[in-house]
């Protein structure tokens, strides 16, 4: 490949990741303090099924995953909301199936199944600069349905029980959250892949609630780190020719465990400065 | 209607086989402060659900200030006795507190400038205003506990409900909380729901007596034989001295 294709390449995957964080660092945030990343671990897998059946019909790929992610995320939400008891069991079980369907789907359409791996870690080269596009609008759905409804999503994520007592439809917010989250995962997909998207959904959001007071902080710096790590991650893969979806997820990963070393060293401090 | 704030008739509940309230009858007239005291499982933390129309009674009626409880909601604010949020969670005391605020007002956007007076004015008559930019994780127990009385007032509610306000706090802020609710109570109906009965009797005017059954006291009338009765003849009687 010449040098010109790959930086064109370079940059649509710099401004992929610049615009997915956004989106991800708000409902990553989300998602951390509400303690559902196995909800959606199941959600992000389950998105192959829909990309392999998309693949195997003659759609497009893209469509077939924001499908499959919003399928995902109401099965899920209603399987959270109605079979409480073996919730985890069944979202396992939906997360597996998701995933078999996208391989034999895959495998049965010829010529796509070199894509598996792409699809699963991530490959830059699949982010083309008319799906930059797909990113940005995705990513102002989200941000936009998060302001109108800041409020009640704070207040549904906070305490359920309290929001119901307001007159919130809790059950309506709540899946609109999950399909929110689903559309994150969508936004990030092409460029880490499936098996590594919770961790760049959740890495930068865990390291900002380490440092801020609120959820709203937490958010907006959730955001600029996930940009810092993408970008970070593109330029060390690209300097040493590496796939560039697990080197950013091991620079979040990095920066998580300073972060969280450097947290309990301050509080320690503090205790002693407080014991004195 | 009666001007009954709340009205329960024939009321049964039970989880699956077991029977939790059989035949409850309560009538609770405006700007009574009543305490309602049983034995844990005894059925207290179910019938202010029920109340608060978060739970469907299998028979029988209530009526919130002449309407079902689901549609009396917002006219109640409700301190629960377990928070079913985490502590950690990245929220200041002022965010919570507006939470109360919610149900009013425009669907979209951010909260008015009356629901921020209304904020402050609870937080400062539940004496949480300085801690209002604090997050929630540096809260001592009983700080917390105003904190979730401030934001079931922000509802502006006519009938308060509080689910053991006092299992978590020490005797000290007890007291304090207690003067607070004798406070609101001047404005609003109180219903409070505690083990301890020789704590609440000091205040409450009246004190429900719920094992399943319920048996209303006027609090002067509340002796050993009562007592013995509620709790299975195996309480030992102790004289508070209170100054």
């Amino acid at each position: 490949m010449d040098l010109l294709t790959q930086y064109g390449f370079m940059q649509s995957a710099l401004i992929a990741g610049l615009l997915a964080s956004i989106g991800c660092g708000v409902m990553g945030s989300y998602v951390v303090v509400k303690r559902i990343g196995y909800m959606a671990g199941g959600i992000a897998h389950s998105v192959l099924g829909g990309m392999g059946a998309a693949l195997f019909f003659g759609f497009s790929p893209s469509g077939g995953a924001v499908a499959a992610a919003l399928l995902a995320a109401l099965l899920i939400g209603w399987i959270k909301l109605r079979w409480q008891a073996q919730e985890d069991t069944l979202i396992g079980a939906v997360w597996a199936i998701g995933m078999s369907l996208g391989v034999i789907f895959i495998s049965r359409t010829p010529g796509y199944s070199t894509d598996l791996v792409s699809y699963l870690f991530g490959n830059i080269l699949l982010v083309s600069r008319d799906q930059l596009w797909q990113t940005l609008l995705l990513d102002l759905l989200v941000i936009g349905m998060v302001a109108a409804f800041y409020r009640q999503f704070l207040a549904v994520s906070f305490d359920e029980e309290f929001a119901r007592l307001r007159g919130i439809p809790v059950t309506l917010f709540y899946l609109l959250f999950l399909c929110l989250v689903a559309l994150s995962v969508v936004l990030l997909v092409r460029l880490v892949g499936l098996i590594l998207v919770i961790a760049l959904l959740t890495l930068p959001a865990a390291i900002a609630g380490h440092h801020v007071q609120t959820l709203g902080r937490m958010m907006l710096l959730a955001s600029l780190l996930g940009m810092a790590f993408t970008t970070l991650g593109i330029l060390l893969s690209w300097r040493w020719d590496l796939p560039a979806g697990p080197v950013i997820i091991l620079v979040a990963g990095i920066a998580y465990l300073v972060s969280a070393i450097a947290g309990e060293w301050r509080r320690r401090l503090q205790a002693e400065a407080a014991a004195r | 209607m009666s001007d009954a704030a709340i009205e329960i008739h024939d009321l049964s509940f039970s989880y699956g086989e077991v029977p939790v309230l059989e035949r409850i009858e309560l009538v609770v007239p405006e700007g009574e402060f009543l305490g309602i005291v049983g034995p844990n499982a005894g059925g207290k933390s179910t019938l202010l659900k029920l109340i608060l129309g978060l739970l469907e009674p299998q028979r029988g009626e209530i009526r919130v200030l002449g309407r079902p409880p689901r549609q009396a909601r917002r006219l109640m604010g409700y301190v629960p006795q377990y928070p079913a949020f985490s502590r950690d969670f990245p929220v200041t005391v002022e965010q919570v507190v507006l939470m109360g605020r919610l149900g009013t007002g425009r669907l979209t956007g951010s909260y008015s400038r009356r629901d921020h007076e209304i904020a402050r004015r609870v937080m400062r008559e539940a004496e949480v205003l300085e801690l209002a930019r604090r997050r929630i994780d540096q809260l001592s127990g009983g700080q917390l506990q105003r904190m979730l009385v401030a934001r079931a007032l922000a509802c502006e509610p006519r009938i308060l409900l509080l689910d053991e306000p006092t299992a978590n706090i020490d005797m000290r802020v007890e007291n304090e909380l207690f003067d607070l609710l004798e406070q609101l109570n001047q404005r609003m109906t109180i219903l409070v729901v505690s083990h301890d009965i020789a704590f609440i009797s000091r205040y409450v005017q009246r004190v429900a007596c719920l094992n399943r059954t319920l048996v209303c006291h006027r609090t002067e009338e509340i002796d050993a034989k009562a007592i013995q009765e509620l709790y299975g003849g195996e309480v030992k009687m102790v004289h508070h001295h209170y100054h």
